[in-house]
């Protein structure tokens, strides 16, 4: 069985470099997008505060699979084209954008307004106390949701099978299928579980510098 | 003590609404360079009001506001007009306010809140503004403390902190908001001395309290409101001299 496990991992290997690519990308962008988002959601200014609104309405009330398969099968037919795994990023992207934006959201709406006020009489710009005084201590209060956004994420890109890229979850069903042995599942269910603990234990670390303050 | 006569502070025919509520009704005052002035009265007065329109937190509906010889908002048919941006910019350097909770910020060390607004508003060296921060919490009696975090201080020490972080950006005008409120009896005579020091370093003070005895201990000047109005006013002696108002002396017994 050693030897059968051993015969698979070339496949496997190619499924989590994809698996990887689509993790990372996702998060590198999706942060930022989920930063400008709670900024858009919490504006004074009515049409963006309600644009970004729609906008997260639109993607944490759809699943993730069918904006994945409205990027790539369904925009080619009134002429947009991408490739599958730019289509892939897109949906990615926009999807967990919405999710951190919400989160960003709450954590910005839980800083209390004082600091803003202190910040204000000892004169800082605005961008400065954004940067400076609210997103440190929001980034501290969120942390534990996002944590959990990012365990979520690793196993949302299996989703992309269905456009056909050979993520990890792929592979493993092909050889599954090819052989008739449950093995491939397994192991695809424990290299799942071996990314997610050491996410969870990256972001334990991370809980942990940040709370060198109450 | 020998106290300036230039008028740092002029306050004139302040009014402000609060939806229908009007919680400053014709407030006028001035404060003096080096003087101490203290505004007491009941809760809701109005008290916390003035200050934050002079700090301009919040805005007033008419009335003056004169700074340091600038003028924060200008009364123009009953209606405030305020300083644009860069001149409100310049306002506030002239002005510190030191709030009653304090709020240092918790993911910055004692020094780090000091230095931060030298540093990202004057664009003072890292080196000066940690010097200044030093020689600050030294008179302060915070030296051992320099690398804690807010939440490791006593209330206290965390006002004083906020005193410092306000005193480093050199402000003419020091504004304190209920300063004794969460001190211990043996500590507001500290806070008294630390007061007394920025005043002889020409620090005008802005008080607002409810604590008549500390009033009556720091201040050179007190103004009781009421109602979102002035009832009076006076020098210390002559205030405390004048109980003909039923009022205040009932507030006073409290």
């Amino acid at each position: 069985m050693i030897k059968y496990i051993y015969t698979l991992l070339p496949s496997m290997v190619d499924g989590i470099i994809i698996t990887l690519e689509i993790f990372f990308l996702t998060l590198i962008f999706s942060i930022p997008l989920g930063i400008i988002v709670s900024i858009g959601r919490l504006s004074k200014i009515k049409p963006l505060s309600k644009i970004t609104e729609f906008y997260i309405w639109v993607m944490r009330g759809t699943p993730l699979m069918l904006q994945i398969v409205f990027i790539f099968f369904g925009l080619p037919i009134v002429g947009i084209t991408f490739d599958r795994f730019i289509a892939v990023f897109i949906a990615f992207v926009l999807n967990y954008g919405a999710y951190f934006g919400e989160i960003f959201r709450g954590g910005m709406e839980s800083i209390d307004k004082g600091q803003y006020e202190a910040a204000k009489v000892l004169g800082l710009t605005p961008y400065k106390t954004f940067i400076r005084i609210v997103l440190p201590q929001m980034f501290k209060i969120v942390l534990p949701s996002i944590a959990n956004e990012v365990v979520t994420l690793v196993k949302d890109t299996s989703l992309v099978y269905v456009v056909g890229i050979g993520e990890l979850l792929r592979a493993g069903k092909i050889a599954s299928n090819r052989d008739v042995s449950l093995i491939p599942l397994a192991l695809v269910g424990i290299i799942y579980l071996f990314l997610t603990a050491i996410l969870t234990a990256v972001f334990n670390k991370i809980e942990r510098r940040y709370s060198y303050y109450e | 003590m020998n106290r300036g006569r230039r008028m740092i502070l002029k306050v004139e025919g302040l009014n402000k609404n609060l939806g229908k509520k009007q919680v400053l009704k014709d407030i006028s005052f001035t404060l003096e360079m080096g003087e101490i002035l203290a505004i007491i009265g009941p809760s809701g007065a109005g008290k916390t009001t003035i200050l934050r329109c002079i700090n301009s937190l919040e805005k007033c509906d008419s009335g003056t506001i004169r700074i340091d010889g600038s003028y924060l908002c200008k009364d123009y048919n009953n209606k405030s007009v305020y300083a644009g941006s860069e001149e409100m910019r310049f306002i506030r350097k002239k002005i510190g306010l030191v709030f009653q909770n304090y709020n240092l910020f918790p993911h910055m060390s004692v020094i780090e809140n000091i230095i931060e607004a030298p540093i990202n508003v004057f664009g003072a060296s890292k080196n000066k503004a940690r010097d200044r921060a030093l020689e600050l919490l030294n008179t302060m009696g915070l030296e051992d403390k320099i690398d804690s975090y807010p939440f490791e201080l006593s209330g206290g020490q965390k006002q004083r902190v906020a005193i410092a972080r306000a005193c480093a950006l050199n402000p003419k005008i020091m504004c304190l908001d209920e300063p004794t409120s969460a001190l211990d009896p043996e500590l507001r005579e500290g806070i008294s001395n630390i007061i007394e020091n920025l005043v002889e370093n020409n620090m005008s003070i802005l008080i607002i309290t409810h604590d008549m005895a500390f009033a009556k201990r720091i201040a050179d000047k007190i103004i009781f409101m009421e109602d979102g109005q002035i009832v009076q006013e006076g020098r210390k002696e002559q205030f405390f001299n004048s109980f003909e108002n039923n009022r205040i002396r009932k507030f006073m017994a409290l």
